[in-house]
């Protein structure tokens, strides 16, 4: 399939980005990274610059890879990273738009390239159970209900990538923070910290230039492991609840 | 160069505790003034970061990642062993370490198996109490599983996606002590030198990834925990950004590269779609827990689906061949990786692949789907439901179990693994070999440490599945914590290195020259092309099944190859701005020398074993020959460009009678 790109280029954080326009050719098996891979092999071959993107493990579980396509964060499919993304899902002659994240707290590192260490920063306030190696208890001796742990595991599947923010009109990371507090505080172990953990990271969110949330819905949406937006009303009980407690 | 293995004397079971009890400590006051560098942020690294910070180093931990958490330990998807004996099966530390040996086929340590066996209990209740969501059964308990290779269920889960959530329990731990100061984190930094002073670990030289910035960092000592060379390979299970540097400049410092021809090969694997393929998928070895591996008996039926004219599900019950039923029924299915991959691989070349590259052989769950359908059903109280009705229930059991990673599959190869056999084929996946370490986990080198992947110490020449995970939280958590202190408690007087110090300064030199040289190259070949050739060469003549003739041919082309990397690579750019062509250059560059050295040591090890099959050395069945007079060593490879030198390190198995694996 013969496929027209609109990559955003821009050097660094501080240059302007502008779009450019690449022909590329793809076959419906290659995934949309190994297109890109394709398209950079090409613009080597004429001592070009490659497109700068991020990615490591290309099976959906690392978070390194991002890209809003055509609009939208991880491209058209439900429930699926970039690197997950195969061109079955584009037609021949199709023009496709490549953008990096667009948020304020994911500053532009290189072309499609962003910076989202804030996101560490929300986790440093409390993401954690505070217990240091060798203060366990046996495994066993903390049953929890399977569909506690369910729960809880359905929110620790996060992949911290970001698409979250980059599909809210507000920038939020409402969904990602909302994520580790349900993950942690789902838990008995984790109840212990709640209250501070809650208070802590919705204030290190607001901090970090993330915007508010207003109930649109889009970070569940595009979400890659689809995060419940329950997370979301969960963590603004808690941590109201916390507030007036202290 | 005599290799010491510093093993402690005494009984095997109680050797461990023994040692940690009258080992050298380093008072808490010290601990404050004492520093650590810390290379990785995968299991391995995250967890020592965390443990020692806990303990009160100081410790600067560095990552070529975005993020801590992006480390390629999180794709880990099937589980991680412990001796818990929860399920009350007979399970036991001694025979976690006895699997471990024999699955190892006996070329590794006693003396640390028998440590990771004893740890592994601790990790499960420190993952537990961090947090970690693993799979529970109705009664709140935990739930486990059996893994292939051994015949107890041990391994802990959480679903297909138990890398993931012990990578987060580390990162969340090391998260915290960054958020107190304790460590230091440097991410988008990767180690490009180690810096030696007076014979001693010392520091290491960074690139900056955003902005090619070249630092020094100092400390007490250095702690590598770098992953695995896989990708060496080019298509790997690995992620795109595994690669060897950090381990190989220690190596090129004086550290050992300890049999570097064990290689994993994994039999599960989504097979190569095309030329431009970037990575291969792993499918979790638990599938093989209800996966029927098979191919056609007949060559037609082999043809027709080829053609596209028939399908897996087409062929007739009597003339499908589940080979590794019928070869190993001891094990069946659950044979270990090296095991289902060569027999695979021989069902392909017999001719029986089953997708147009002939490289593939089916995995199929519609045995399995009709089994639990039929429990389901029951326990709902229909005795008598139609075969539709417990083909439904029974693809919903397979969903719980497995859901994702049949998800992963559709999603890769568009086809729906519910309703046709899955189509799987071995790719490499884990390297055993590694850095030289000693029971302290210490290189030659003083002061230098490797942990994990990185390091050769606990899997011998084949890993069983669900060890990986358990070596690297072991090493991070349980043992480096302790064994450090040896080195550690020697250096109390001394203050931090400088950075001005002329070792540092040289290092610095050698990286400048080396990235100078990359850049004003200016060939007319792109880096990715000389991996991809490299990683070809390695497969065809390094890969499952290896012989003298191709290997000594292989380490001609690899070196021509480097030859003329050196001459016509192209790399645009500069080195003061984010150049991810630039860290491919000097990625692939370190995996040329690395290859050459593999090969040698495949040509060296003149018998099978494990994960190395070397054709002169089979059994009349095609089973691989172990020859222990003459290989029970650990092969460590001293790197020198015209000959690397070989130093031995000979195995002594004082507890467990070496035999000959046998799984039938």
């Amino acid at each position: 399939m013969n496929l027209t790109l609109k990559v955003w280029r821009q050097k660094n954080d501080k240059a302007s980005g502008k779009f450019e326009e690449y022909q590329v050719e793809a076959t419906e098996h290659m995934s949309f990274l190994e297109m890109l891979d394709v398209l950079n092999e090409d613009i080597l071959e004429n001592k070009g610059e490659p497109v700068a993107f991020d990615h490591d493990c290309r099976e959906g579980i690392c978070g390194t890879c991002s890209l809003t396509i055509n609009g939208r964060p991880h491209g058209p499919n439900r429930g699926t990273t970039t690197c997950q993304l195969h061109m079955r899902h584009f037609n021949d002659g199709d023009t496709i738009t490549i953008e990096p994240w667009r948020a304020e707290a994911f500053p532009v590192v290189k072309d499609l390239v962003v910076d989202r260490s804030s996101f560490d920063r929300i986790i440093q306030a409390g993401g954690f159970i505070s217990v240091n190696t060798g203060q366990a208890v046996d495994g066993n001796s903390i049953p929890i209900e399977k569909e506690i742990a369910a729960e809880s595991f359905d929110a620790a599947t996060c992949i911290g990538c970001g698409a979250c923010v980059a599909a809210c009109p507000n920038g939020a990371a409402m969904l990602f923070t909302s994520a580790k507090v349900s993950h942690l505080g789902l838990l008995p172990q984790g109840k212990v910290e709640q209250d501070k953990r809650v208070v802590k990271m919705v204030e290190t969110m607001d901090d970090e230039g993330f915007g508010n949330c207003t109930n649109i819905g889009a970070c569940h949406v595009e979400c890659p492991k689809e995060i419940k937006l329950e997370n979301i009303a969960r963590m603004n009980r808690q941590y109201f609840a916390a507030k007036i407690k202290a | 160069m005599k290799l010491e293995s510093n093993v402690p004397e005494g009984e095997l079971a109680t050797k461990w505790t023994e040692y940690k009890s009258k080992m050298n400590l380093v008072a808490p006051n010290n601990k404050r003034r004492i520093s650590v560098i810390v290379v990785g942020t995968g299991l391995a690294g995250a967890s020592a970061a965390a443990t020692l910070a806990e303990l009160g180093y100081t410790v600067k931990n560095f990552t070529f990642h975005d993020s801590p958490r992006r480390a390629h330990s999180i794709a880990a998807q099937g589980g991680i062993n412990a001796a818990k004996n929860y399920q009350n099966d007979g399970d036991s530390v001694y025979r976690l370490f006895y699997d471990t040996i024999k699955g190892g086929d006996y070329r590794s340590r006693e003396a640390n198996v028998h440590r990771l066996a004893e740890v592994s209990t601790d990790i499960i209740d420190q993952c537990v109490a961090q947090g970690v969501p693993f799979a529970r059964e109705y009664g709140g308990l935990l739930e486990n599983r059996s893994f292939g290779g051994v015949q107890v269920s041990r391994t802990f889960y959480a679903r297909g996606q138990t890398g993931q959530q012990l990578l987060i329990g580390a990162y969340q731990s090391l998260e915290r002590q960054i958020s107190i100061g304790q460590v230091h984190m440097y991410n988008r930094h990767e180690m490009l030198d180690l810096v030696t002073v007076d014979g001693k670990a010392r520091g290491i030289i960074t690139r900056n990834l955003i902005n090619g910035e070249i630092e020094r960092h100092s400390a007490h000592c250095v702690v590598l925990a770098t992953g695995g060379y896989g990708n060496v390979f080019y298509l790997s299970t690995n992620a795109m950004g595994c690669n060897v540097t950090a381990a190989w400049k220690s190596v090129k410092r004086g550290a050992l590269m300890a049999n570097p021809c064990f290689t994993q090969i994994h039999p599960t694997c989504i097979p190569v779609s095309g030329t431009y393929q970037s990575k291969l998928t792993l499918m979790s070895e638990s599938l093989r827990n209800d996966g029927r591996v098979w191919v056609p008996k007949k060559l037609e039926d082999v043809k027709a689906i080829r053609e596209g004219n028939k399908t897996g599900n087409d062929i007739p019950e009597s003339d499908r061949d589940y080979y590794l039923e019928r070869r190993y029924p001891a094990f069946g299915n659950l044979v270990p990786r090296d095991v289902a991959s060569r027999a695979a691989k021989t069902a392909c070349d017999e001719g029986f692949g089953v997708n147009k590259s002939g490289l593939a052989v089916y995995l199929d769950f519609s045995d399995a789907i009709m089994r639990y359908g039929r429990i389901e059903a029951n326990s709902q109280g229909d005795h008598n439901p139609s075969d539709a009705k417990v083909k439904e229930l029974g693809t919903k059991v397979i969903e719980n179990k497995y859901g994702n990673l049949f998800e992963m599959y559709e999603k890769i190869t568009g086809e729906n693994p519910y309703k046709l056999p899955m189509k799987i084929y071995p790719a490499v996946h884990y390297t055993m070999g590694g850095v030289w370490v000693d029971y302290n986990l210490e290189t030659n080198v003083p002061g230098l440490f490797a942990l994990g992947e990185s390091n050769f110490s606990d899997h011998g020449a084949n890993r069983l599945g669900a060890s990986a995970l358990m070596q690297g939280l072991a090493d991070g958590y349980f043992v480096i914590p302790y064994t450090i202190g040896q080195f550690l408690s020697g250096e109390i007087q001394n203050p931090v290195p400088s950075t001005d110090l002329p070792e540092f300064e040289a290092a610095e030199k050698e990286v400048r020259a080396r990235i100078d040289k990359f850049l004003s190259m200016k060939g007319n070949q792109t880096v990715e092309s000389f991996h991809r050739r490299l990683g070809l060469i390695m497969w065809d003549n390094c890969g499952m099944s290896r012989n003298a003739v191709d290997l000594k041919k292989a380490r001609q082309q690899v070196r021509d190859l480097r030859d003329e990397f050196y001459k016509d690579v192209f790399i645009p750019g500069t080195n003061e701005e984010f150049n991810p062509e630039l860290e491919k250059a000097g990625r692939v560059a370190d995996f040329l020398e690395l290859g050459e050295t593999m090969i040698l040591d495949a040509l060296n090890r003149e018998e099978s074993c494990g994960g190395h099959f070397r054709e002169e050395y089979q059994t009349e069945e095609g089973e691989a020959l172990r020859r222990d007079d003459e290989f029970t060593y650990v092969a460590a490879w001293e790197w020198d460009d015209k000959e690397p030198k070989l130093h031995k390190e000979e195995l002594k198995f004082d507890n467990v009678e070496l035999k000959t694996r046998s799984y039938k």
